[in-house]
């Protein structure tokens, strides 16, 4: 699960500007500053294990690349920025990771290759990243190419492949995104004081992005992606959100901060984190109103990453003062449509069930939403069970809810229904102590 | 002084898969063959090529990519490692590649004054990109023959192919301009491909050609009708069809 397996999370843009000519502009000079609050975050983290990268800028065509040098070394100079100046680099990467993670590329059925050729051309965002967030190498890195041909499920899965990699190494990593939002560019020269976003829509587009992530809703920036990329030109048509989404779960489940947002030679540069985390959050000092559009509303949603998904617009909990309101949980898994204690025919009307396993799905899936909200299921304060058949299943229901609620003995009440949205026969809606 | 001319221009395109098959000797990997024909019309082009005795040879490769105008390489030396990004199992050539300076100032004069933005490259560090580094090798392996490298101007991804075609028309006409003004026998090398959809798999063995073919078959009939075009010298043609061919063959610009 994400919370093992990452520390930290930045989106950070990749241009050489920030580097090496921050001086030129304000805007650069701002993001060469927030980029410094990030550094100093990196620099007091002690429970992350290595930095993994995904930059935009890193293209492969068949199939998946993974930095496999240990000490790649090299003098780099951007083929377009190159009056700035050259860029050296000395990095440590973490091969054992980079070997773990294309054998999980792998499996996918995806050609892989390890990199470890002296002078291979290491991407000038990973650079510019790598530099400015982790200078001295405080933490191994390990970067992986983005496919030029990849579509969203598959830089999705290529993302989960990271979570999977990770979570087999027993590693926590911070993981880097390496991606402008907008990406078009002043193609004339310009003042770089001036600089500004290239056009009005572009800078639109950001904004909402922005709002999302500053929310921490990293799912639905990956859901409305397809849409972003094609208003706005997003860096390399989003696929770096989309790895991002994949490793982190494919969740909203995140702290949100949006340190900056500026223009670098009019493409769209922000300096975001996002904290994965499974405790209700108060969000409404984690933005930066200086740089922010004022629509920002931070929430108090709980989303799950192991609860099945909502059928519908709401989330899985919500907490309120010191109370977590938790939505109507029936017995289904996340990720799969089969429902446990439930046979189905082929148009997916109830042929049979079973209420105790039913049952105990809904109360297991009761207990994964409150972990992740904080709480805990001796927290329980009330519970009221909607039966689809009373008359058939209270005694069986009633039998299993005793064994696990014998101990705290919330107060309950038990009501029959004609039916409930999916083909189950008991949901639960809880209100317990955050 | 004698009016330059171009002598020669070659649509030359960059596969590093050809200098990896030779195995010249500054490329690191070496291969059991491959892509004879391709090789071999490319030993045929260079007979032909050097037989013109150029002074210069012009090279526009779509590897070195830039947003804002066209850039030159603007010092007289460039030499290095070319590691290639897609290919490094395939391209690890030392290089070493000598610039008519001169001649690059002189086009990127020309076009400015048409309307066009220039720049001239003169970081010592910058790593020379294997597209130019792969025509030139295949077109003059000894590299015995000062070149001109000009880059790729993005503006066909920001706008239309129309827009970066016409852009590349100016650019044409103020290389010609230039050269007719220095006197010198020029050979231009287009550094691409036709289509460019590439495979998202590999052979276990690269140079394996009973895995080779092009990707699909309205690509290969887009790459057979250009062709036809050039054959038959009917370039106006090819120029008029040239924007609906990137679309269709997802040709590379």
């Amino acid at each position: 699960m994400s919370s093992n397996i990452i520390s930290q999370i930045y989106i950070v843009p990749g241009l050489p500007h920030i580097l090496l000519a921050h001086e030129k502009s304000p805007a650069w000079q701002s993001l060469y500053d927030s980029y410094s609050k990030l550094r100093q975050e990196i620099e007091n983290n002690n429970e992350a294990d290595l930095i993994l990268y995904f930059s935009t800028q890193w293209l492969s065509v068949i199939g998946y690349m993974f930095q496999a040098d240990p000490n790649p070394e090299w003098l780099h100079v951007d083929q377009n920025w190159y009056d700035f100046g050259s860029m050296p680099y000395n990095f440590k990467v973490d091969t054992s990771f980079s070997e773990a993670y294309s054998q999980e590329v792998s499996k996918l059925g995806h050609n892989v290759k390890l990199i470890n050729y002296k002078g291979f051309p290491i991407d000038t965002g990973t650079i510019v990243a790598q530099k400015l967030l982790n200078p001295n190498n405080k933490f191994p890195a390990s970067m992986v190419s983005c496919n030029m041909y990849s579509e969203k499920d598959e830089s999705i899965e290529i993302g989960q492949a990271a979570a999977e990699a990770l979570k087999n190494q027993g590693k926590k990593a911070i993981i880097v995104l390496v991606s402008s939002l907008s990406n078009r560019y002043h193609i004339k020269d310009i003042d770089p004081k001036e600089d500004e976003i290239s056009s009005a829509k572009d800078n639109e587009w950001n904004l909402k992005i922005l709002e999302l992530l500053a929310e921490g809703r990293l799912e639905d920036v990956s859901q409305c992606t397809r849409e972003f990329s094609r208003q706005a030109n997003a860096d390399m048509n989003g696929k770096g959100l989309w790895w991002l989404s994949g490793l982190c779960g494919q969740t909203n489940n995140f702290q949100g901060k949006v340190y900056d947002y500026q223009p670098v030679w009019g493409t769209g540069a922000a300096l975001i984190s996002l904290t994965p985390t499974f405790t209700p959050i108060d969000t409404t000092d984690n933005i930066n109103q200086d740089n922010l559009d004022p629509q920002v509303k931070p929430s108090n949603q709980i989303f799950s990453s192991r609860a099945p998904e909502p059928v519908g617009a709401y989330a899985h909990a919500k907490k309120v003062g010191n109370l977590l309101f938790l939505a109507g949980i029936g017995p289904r898994e996340r990720g799969t449509k089969t429902i446990p204690g439930v046979t189905l025919d082929k148009q997916g009307k109830i042929i049979d069930y079973d209420i105790e396993i039913q049952t105990r799905s809904v109360i297991e899936n009761v207990k994964i939403i409150l972990e992740d909200s904080g709480s805990s299921f001796e927290k329980i304060i009330d519970v009221q069970v909607f039966l689809t058949d009373m008359e058939k299943d209270f005694k069986k229901f009633n039998e299993v809810y005793k064994e696990y609620f014998s101990k705290t003995q919330p107060t309950r009440t038990t009501v029959s229904i004609t039916a409930l949205p999916t083909p189950i026969a008991v949901e639960f809606k809880i209100i317990a102590e955050a | 002084m004698i009016k330059g001319q171009i002598v020669a221009g070659v649509l030359a395109p960059h596969p590093p898969h050809l200098v990896y098959a030779e195995n010249p000797p500054q490329n690191e990997p070496k291969s059991e063959c491959g892509w004879e024909t391709l090789r071999w019309a490319y030993e045929r082009c260079r007979k032909n090529i050097l037989a013109k005795k150029p002074d210069v040879l012009l090279v526009h490769s779509p590897h070195w990519q830039t947003i804002v105008g066209h850039h030159f390489l603007g010092l007289d030396e460039f030499k290095g490692l070319s590691v290639d990004p897609i290919f490094p199992h395939l391209f690890r050539y030392n290089y070493n590649v000598k610039i008519d300076v001169e001649l690059s100032l002189s086009i990127a004069n020309e076009a400015k004054e048409m309307g066009l933005i220039t720049k001239i490259m003169k970081n010592p560090d910058f790593r020379v990109d294997y597209g130019t580094i792969t025509t030139l090798h295949l077109i003059n392996p000894a590299w015995d023959i000062p070149a001109v490298a000009i880059s790729s101007n993005n503006s066909p991804y920001y706008f239309s192919n129309e827009v970066g075609q016409k852009q590349m028309m100016i650019l044409g006409q103020a290389t010609k301009a230039a050269i007719e003004k220095s006197g010198k026998r020029a050979v231009l090398l287009a550094s691409n491909s036709l289509s460019h959809r590439h495979f998202t798999k590999e052979a276990t063995i690269p140079e394996d050609m009973s895995a080779e073919h092009i990707y699909n078959h309205a690509q290969y009939l887009w790459d057979m009708e250009i062709l036809k075009m050039m054959r038959q010298g009917r370039s106006q043609q090819a120029l008029d069809t040239l924007s609906e061919f990137i679309d269709m063959a997802s040709a590379e610009v």
